[in-house]
């Protein structure tokens, strides 16, 4: 049914639409509103059986969903930022073990300072847990990848992420397509666990693996994870069969077969690129933009193969490796290089900054003119950063000022007003 | 494309407007992007949201620097400085007021701006006598619907039912209606751009 709808509403009635067993989460901000939809499912009874578990912690959030997956009950949880860093053992204890749980992770940024925007810090921290990792450009989008998440998950016995904005789109009320429970049940089949903790025939799992045998696990993990980059693209394709709909795989291209620039992005930023991408044709320009829909595993043929022919890349992404490069333009950087094909990371929208299509059309043209460095920050406020590093000069151990930063924000834009 | 910036203070249903405006707006057919603004969400503090209407497809999700219109769902909020930042010169304002234009210090600011486009509406009183609390956000939704045109009453008033339920349903309605027949009594049916608003600006 065609609804005006809040994202997280609409990921709630996906998720119930999935008909899991066991829900267990926390609360934490932007992630708020899914997991109190999920919950109002279930005190309804529209999502029924379904054992709905508060919990004290993220750590405890998953370590639920990962004896409640191990028990043979289809799991599902969702956090954001400070929230994932604290389940984040439990994170690789649910891969580790092949446990196909799915998560929701409302992507937030990471602190100190506290900060409840959006960015991708939480879920590039980790990118190697052994998750697989799908990120959402709209609400349509992320209701669709819950649904393939669980077919996905159940299918190669591994657990996945569906990352979506916190904020961005979790709390946008926009048109989303919600699936019949007729189509879901069609394209889901109830859960036919791998394994099964069963009291009547006691087993252990997670058991100590030694040096012995410990590389051997985690290429065996490594192995399975690979496998999904054929096992995505036909579930999607089951998924349009069954939904009517296109939706997910490994990348999505833009109006890139012909361009010298491409711009590859993850999640919601992707369909502001695509009016820049729109406005920048109008003026002649050969522009695309490629949307990177599954992160991990990383799809380097799928991707590779849509970048051809740029003869030059830009990364927009909402995180980076501090004291290192950006993580998606590292990677992409890796792939195209050698085909000489100049790459460029754009770090922006870090901690909930909006991403002007003006600051974008600039960048671009930089880009373009060669005038772009190799990484660079978007909208940085270099009187204010230069101010800061003088200060850090007069006294090496002084810690950059989380306190005076922002007031100097403040007084510079004031000034330029 | 049309652009709708919000403002008001906890506590005013200051988000709620946005979504029930893109929700009417979705009810008239078209597609709608409503957002809250984030951070404080502290009762009295000010608050903003957005909601974008296309005929189109919405995909940017960049701020709505250059508004098409603004909805001020209390007044105090005035003297705060870049409330009207970036209001397109054909925009239209909708002010939460008892006073004059000129008494709040706008009149100024209207000339600039096409005849008609720029309204005071005792929203607060309205509330108050349908709902018996000073929530003014349906009531401004009515007569926003009234001044530009932008979506119908009836989908307004379908929004309303769709999100309140008892004596805050038929509230709601009653208040959002009042509005817009009390508007249109002020600037004038629009009969001949009630769906001009969307796209091309008029006059």
């Amino acid at each position: 049914m065609l609804r005006q709808i809040e994202g997280s509403r609409a990921v709630a009635e996906a998720v119930a639409l999935c008909r899991p067993r066991v829900v267990s989460a926390y609360p934490i901000s932007p992630q708020t509103h899914i997991i109190e939809g999920v919950g109002s499912l279930v005190k309804s009874g529209r999502l029924k059986p379904c054992e709905f578990i508060n919990v004290e912690s993220e750590f405890a959030a998953m370590s639920v969903s990962i004896g409640a997956a191990a028990t043979g009950a289809r799991a599902y949880t969702a956090t954001s930022g400070p929230g994932l860093l604290d389940m984040a053992e439990a994170v690789f204890n649910a891969s580790g073990l092949g446990l196909p749980i799915v998560m929701t992770v409302a992507n937030r940024a990471v602190g100190a300072p506290i900060n409840i925007g959006n960015d991708h810090s939480d879920a590039m921290a980790l990118r190697d847990s052994g998750w697989i990792q799908l990120f959402a450009e709209t609400n349509q989008h992320a209701v669709d990848l819950h649904i393939q998440a669980f077919r996905l998950a159940e299918r190669l016995s591994v657990p996945v992420m569906v990352c979506m904005d916190g904020f961005i789109l979790t709390h946008s009320v926009e048109r989303v397509e919600i699936p019949t429970q007729e189509q879901v049940d069609r394209y889901l089949r109830p859960f036919a666990p791998q394994q099964v903790l069963d009291p009547a025939a006691p087993v252990s799992i997670g058991a100590m693996v030694g040096p012995e045998a410990f590389t051997e696990v985690r290429y065996l993990a490594h192995a399975r994870l690979l496998e999904a980059l054929v096992c995505i693209p036909e579930l999607a394709a089951e998924f349009e069969r069954v939904v009517g709909r296109p939706s997910g795989g490994l990348v999505s291209a833009y109006r890139s077969e012909d361009a010298e620039t491409i711009v590859v992005a993850l999640g919601s930023v992707v369909g502001t690129v695509k009016d820049v991408v729109d406005q920048m044709r109008e003026e002649g320009l050969k522009i695309g933009v490629v949307a990177v829909t599954t992160f991990r595993p990383f799809p380097e043929q799928a991707l590779g193969q849509a970048l051809e022919g740029a003869h030059r890349v830009v990364v927009i992404e909402k995180a980076f490796a501090v004291g290192g490069r950006g993580v998606l333009g590292a990677q992409v950087d890796a792939l195209v290089s050698d085909r000489g094909t100049k790459t460029y990371t754009v770090v922006a929208g870090l901690g909930g900054r909006s991403i002007p299509e003006a600051s974008l059309r600039r960048v671009l043209g930089e880009a373009i003119r060669g005038e772009l460095g190799a990484m660079s920050f978007l909208d940085l406020d270099r009187v204010v950063v230069d101010r800061e590093l003088a200060r850090m000069a007069e006294d090496p151990r002084r810690a950059p000022s989380t306190a005076r930063v922002p007031r100097d924000v403040r007084e510079n834009a004031a000034r330029i007003v | 494309m049309f652009q709708v910036r919000i403002h008001g203070r906890g506590g005013q249903g200051v988000v709620t407007a946005a979504e029930l405006l893109a929700v009417a707006a979705f009810n008239d057919g078209r597609h709608a992007q409503a957002f809250p603004s984030f951070g404080s969400e502290r009762t009295g503090a000010p608050v903003v949201s957005f909601c974008r209407i296309s005929e189109r497809e919405i995909r940017t999700r960049s701020p709505i620097d250059e508004p098409d219109a603004l909805v001020i769902q209390d007044a105090t909020l005035l003297r705060q400085a870049g409330l009207f930042a970036g209001l397109r010169s054909h925009g239209w304002v909708l002010v939460n007021t008892t006073k004059t234009l000129v008494a709040i210090g706008v009149a100024g600011f209207v000339a600039e701006l096409p005849e008609n486009h720029v309204l005071g509406l005792r929203a607060t009183e309205i509330a108050l006598q349908h709902l018996g609390r000073p929530l003014p956000n349906t009531v401004l939704l009515g007569g926003f619907a009234a001044l530009t045109g932008a979506v119908s009453l009836a989908a307004v008033v379908t929004a309303i039912e769709d999100r309140f339920s008892g004596a805050m349903r038929e509230g709601n309605v009653a208040a959002a209606t009042e509005a817009f027949n009390l508007t249109r009594g002020m600037v004038g049916t629009w009969a001949t751009r009630e769906r001009s608003a969307v796209g091309a600006p008029p006059d």
